[in-house]
């Protein structure tokens, strides 16, 4: 590994390291994750700065590694010119703003939470700068999206905050999504998903018919997240975050994802005449849209809000121009805004917390109490408005030259510019109502707290971000001009331009708009200023992104659902159940239809007639069963068992032993699950019944859908069973279950050795399911009329009233005496046939399923003859731990093979010799079997033992124990 | 052999889907259970019916055509075991919604 590799991925893996360390911080340590949070952040900015030597102009450095090589997939990071400047603006405002949280951050707060998701987004937003593969970037993407939603709704307890989190989140969380389906079709059309490749690929893919859709794609991806026109509206909401946040996210980092997607892809994308008008448009519109919706916010904080927006549609109108020389204007203004902006949200924050408010309308005369802030905000300020001497003046003085250069002969040739104007004009009326309202003007009328200077270490890295504000502003060449050129030659190779940064360019044209800007700006502050003052913010109506997205998704989220459910008989399960079959059937009828349904002669001819007969009883267990589970309960479930154990037979006979098992014992717990239940279901006593006509009708129309279902079922499985299997892959596993897999039981082998992920998934299952039947049942409360004790035990309990000795002698204490001992009896027994079932598993019929529900079936056992006190008395339970061990021991034994390098559950056997007990093959397998085991054992005796608790429950619920002398 | 096996995955769920459109709870539990063996029959017989083909590998594995289609009976197993965790999870949802809303209709209330 080279330095330069070594340097990009402790650059990446730095925050993330310090993330999570924070995370596991206690709440209150808030220096400690400050610390972390510093060290990370100026460990970054050092290395991204020795980094630098590594880069030059032409060539990026890449390191290189395998993701997914099945898939073609490289984790390939890539550190160009331009992904450097990101890199300082991610680290340095990162550090800055670590510091300042510091000591803006309440005590109260979690700090450490702050810190940590701080960190894994400056982590995710320097992986998004360094992906050199497009899913990367998309994964990193996602992830800043993810992210800035829980740092927008870290102090969940607002309202503001959660819905500003959530819009934020769908808005660039759906944007990302259509970002991967742009990247993935530019991808296709270059042929690789390295950056670098498709990079290199521009002309073909502005020639390929997918460039419309994919730049189209990409687009709504920028643009969501840097929050062009029509999609801005979250930002503003999104300033509901804690102000550090915002300092980072909505000036430096976040917002600036997209514009530094657009930079990058620009070689590729731009020079056409949809990406022309479609950036372009967005960006003036963004551009005038946010600088004019800025001047009315009565917060500090949607000024510089709806002020981000209209910088950010600034750049986007500098990169739809098909000018180099605009990418190089774009990016330094990138640079220029991420600097003013962040100061200038802190300031925001930073009164905030000396005065209690950000309302432009309570605030005035701060000069008096915070002069340094004042000093410092104002320079930010005026380089927000374009102020000579500044570094927004540089960038905007750029702007303006190509709002007149970008002339294509046609009538609108002038609209660009004036627009230019009028929005600039607009930037220096918010900036003046910044400085002027908040720390000029009117005395403050009640303010909260009385003002103060700041903590020092809260105006430093104002301080700081200001005087790079002029630095850069008076000595560009000397600050920014070598990182710049890098960058830009990075991005546009022999395309870069030739400029000079300078302040003084002459009596330009240029020149001429800024100080007209400037000017009219200074009019309409002036004019308007008391006006501003009174109102109440810019009523938008209907016409507020905000509003409209509100509408939007309580259409989706209630109207529509709403008007489904009124349309389609909802909370009625039977009408949806009719639909859903008769659906299914339709669809099967269609799918069938022709010759895809052919119907061969039997294969086996004779019909064995006890074959014929079992299942004449089979049939009538069956419709027996559903004649009787109305009003005979008990009958009906006997009868289902009869239908059950008829299929066992069937197993048996037709070669599969290993299925009869398995389904004879679930047929048991089920059986003595139901029975469990019954108890609780309300009494139905068979009446005489009369079907009014509706109910005759209903009844007929479920019968047809029956008639039809059970029809086309033995139809289909009649085709299935005659129809000859060719090329079955059951072939492979009979020739390699004993070779490969060490077992002569080639079911056992399948589910434990070859699909043995199913099987680990199937456990999960199982395990979650009695997980939820516990918690289910934790707070179930019987209903009345079945809490009254079952008619016998009242006869029992009347019995013991008249001679209480002779009663006990003969009711409870005889009460399954003799079946009781003989369950005693056989408990080791089955637990010993159940070891057996288990350790022949792989060679005959059995295995871990089969074994561990005969063991539980011998717990269960104890239950019914002991009663649940008797048992828990005695034996310990603990199904739980049953199920937990039995998936950890599966996943330790998958994992295992991850120690030979093998994937995941590769099976390994070996044969042991036992002497005179013979050899016999020991496979890994084995292990994973005791994990699938303990995890049935545990899951049906969770499940049964839940049920089996109700009965205590009863008594519990209405007057204390000892009642229930019963069964115990 | 085929045709009776066929009937009878036909009868089952017949009643099956009868119960399942019942308005009672315990009706439709009994219909699940019933609808699920037609179900694992089903599947078992997509590998086609044997009747004596040995269902374990012997020491000398011999024609492996003469062994049982191991796959269906795999994936039937797998079946057998989900259908009971469903029967189970379902049957304790009932008892819930029995206890909360005192009825055992499947909508929670009574429509007569």
């Amino acid at each position: 590994m080279t330095r330069a590799e070594l340097l990009l991925l402790l650059l990446l893996a730095i925050p993330f390291a310090a993330s999570a360390a924070a995370a596991l911080l206690k709440p209150h340590a808030r220096n400690v994750a400050a610390a972390l949070a510093i060290g990370a952040m100026a460990s970054g900015l050092a290395l991204t700065a020795s980094l630098s030597g590594e880069i030059t102009a032409a060539e990026p450095v890449r390191f290189t590694a395998d993701w997914a090589p099945s898939l073609g997939l490289e984790f390939t990071l890539r550190a160009s010119g331009f992904s450097w400047v990101f890199l300082m603006l991610i680290c340095g405002v990162g550090l800055l703003v670590s510091v300042y949280a510091r000591y803006y951050m309440s005590p109260a707060d979690p700090v450490p939470r702050f810190y940590s998701l701080l960190l894994a987004f400056a982590g995710s937003m320097i992986g998004l700068v360094l992906s050199g593969n497009v899913i990367l970037l998309v994964v990193f993407w996602e992830m800043t999206s993810l992210l800035s939603f829980l740092l927008i709704g870290y102090w969940h307890g607002g309202a503001a905050a959660r819905e500003g989190a959530r819009t934020a989140l769908i808005v660039t969380s759906g944007g990302g999504f259509c970002l991967l389906m742009g990247l993935l079709l530019l991808a296709r059309i270059a042929g690789s998903h390295d950056l670098d490749v498709i990079l290199g690929q521009g002309q073909a893919i502005r020639e390929s018919e997918l460039y419309v859709p994919a730049v189209a794609l990409i687009l709504l991806g920028a643009f969501t997240k840097s929050a062009q026109f029509p999609f801005h509206f979250w930002l503003p909401q999104a300033m509901a975050a804690p102000t550090p946040v915002s300092a980072y996210l909505h000036s430096a980092t976040m917002v600036k994802a997209g514009v530094f997607l657009l930079v990058t892809l620009w070689p590729v994308l731009s020079g056409t005449e949809v990406w022309f008008w479609t950036v372009t448009v967005a960006g003036l519109t963004t551009l005038v849209l946010g600088a004019f919706l800025a001047i009315f916010q009565n917060d500090l904080k949607g000024v510089l809000a709806y002020s981000t927006i209209s910088h950010l549609g600034l750049i986007t109108f500098l990169l739809g121009l098909d000018s180099p020389l605009a990418c190089v204007a774009a990016i330094f203004h990138i640079v220029n805004h991420a600097v003013f902006k962040a100061s200038l949200v802190m300031a925001a924050g930073a009164i905030d917390h000396e005065v209690g408010t950000r309302d432009i309308r309570k605030l005035g005369r701060l000069v008096r109490f915070m002069p340094v802030t004042t000093v410092l905000a104002t320079v930010a300020a005026a380089a927000m408005a374009g102020v000579p001497l500044l570094n927004g003046f540089l960038s905007k003085e750029m702007f303006f030259e190509e709002t007149l250069a970008a002339r294509r002969g046609l009538p609108i040739d002038l609209l660009p510019t004036v627009v230019a104007v009028i929005a600039s004009a607009f930037s220096v009326v918010y900036s003046l109502r910044f400085v002027g309202g908040v720390f000029f003007g009117n005395e403050p009328a009640d303010l909260p707290k009385t003002p103060r200077e700041p903590p020092v270490w809260m105006v430093a890295p104002i301080g700081l971000l200001a005087l790079a504000c002029l630095l850069v502003g008076v000595l560009p060449t000397l600050t920014v001009g070598p990182g710049l050129r890098r960058a830009a030659q990075s991005v546009l190779g022999e395309r870069t331009p030739e400029y000079t940064l300078a302040l003084w360019h002459g009596l330009t044209p240029a020149l001429a708009m800024s100080m007209t800007a400037m000017t009219a700006g200074i009019v309409i502050y002036l004019v308007f200023r008391r006006r501003l003052l009174n109102s109440g913010g810019l009523q938008l109506g209907l016409l507020s992104g905000k509003v409209l997205f509100e509408h939007g998704l309580h259409f989706i989220a209630e109207t529509a659902p709403d008007w489904i459910e009124r349309r389609f008989p909802g909370g009625k399960l039977q009408p949806q159940l009719v639909f859903v079959l008769a659906a299914g059937l339709v669809a099967a009828a269609v799918a069938v239809r022709g010759p895809a349904l052919r119907l061969e002669p039997d294969a086996l001819s004779t019909v064995d007639p006890a074959f014929a007969g079992l299942w004449v009883i089979g049939a009538a267990c069956a419709i027996g069963a559903a004649t009787a589970a109305k009003f005979q309960r008990l009958a009906a479930l006997i009868l289902v068992g009869g239908a059950g154990l008829i299929s066992c037979i069937s197993f048996v006979w037709l070669s599969a032993p290993d299925l009869a098992t398995t389904q004879l014992l679930v047929e048991v717990v089920t059986t003595i699950l139901i029975l469990l239940g019954l108890r609780w279901l309300p009494p139905r006593v068979r009446m005489p019944e009369v079907f009014s006509l509706p109910t005759r009708l209903r009844r007929i129309r479920d019968g047809a859908l029956a008639a039809a279902a059970g029809a086309g079922m033995a139809v289909f499985s009649y085709a299935v069973m005659t129809h000859p299997v060719d090329g079955s892959i059951s072939q492979f596993f009979l020739e390699r279950a004993y070779a490969e897999g060490g077992g002569r039981n080639v079911v056992n082998v399948i589910l434990v050795d070859f699909r043995a992920f199913d099987t680990f998934g199937e456990i999960t299952v199982l395990a979650i399911v009695a997980l939820t039947v516990f918690a289910l049942l934790r707070r179930f409360r019987p209903s009345l009329e079945s809490v009254e004790p079952p008619s016998q035990r009242r006869g029992q309990q009347a019995a013991e009233a008249m001679n209480r000795e002779g009663a006990r002698a003969h009711a409870f204490m005889e009460y399954l005496r003799v079946p009781g001992l003989i369950i005693q009896l056989m408990v080791p027994v089955i637990l010993l046939f159940a070891l057996h079932l288990f350790l022949r598993g792989h060679d005959l019929p059995g295995g871990g399923f089969s074994a561990g529900l005969t063991a539980s079936v011998a717990l269960i056992l104890l239950y019914m003859a002991g009663g649940v006190r008797w048992v828990e008395a005695r034996v310990t339970v603990l199904p739980v731990r049953w199920i937990a061990s039995g998936l950890i021991l599966a996943l330790a034994t998958g994992a295992g093979s991850f120690v030979f390098g093998y994937p995941f559950l590769t099976s390994y056997f070996t044969y042991a010799d036992f002497g005179a007990l013979g050899r016999t093959p020991l496979p890994t397998a084995l292990l994973f079997d005791l994990g699938v085991f303990a995890v049935v054992v545990g899951a049906t005796t969770l499940i049964l033992v839940s049920l089996a608790h109700q009965s205590l429950r009863r008594p519990r619920a209405r007057k204390p124990a000892a009642a229930d002398g019963g069964a115990a | 052999m085929e045709i009776v096996l066929a009937a009878a995955i036909g009868v089952l769920t017949t009643s099956g889907v009868w119960l399942v459109l019942r308005p009672r709870t315990f009706q439709v539990i009994v219909g699940l259970t019933l609808l699920s063996y037609a179900v694992t029959l089903c599947i078992f017989a997509t590998g086609g019916l044997r009747i004596g083909a040995e269902p374990v590998l012997r020491e000398k594995a011999g024609e492996l055509v003469n062994y049982a289609d191991p796959l269906p009976q795999a994936l039937v197993l797998t079946a057998i075991v989900i259908s009971f965790a469903t029967t189970a999870l379902l049957l304790v949802v009932i008892l819930a919604a029995r206890g909360l809303t005192g009825v055992d209709h499947v909508d929670g209330k009574d429509r007569d």
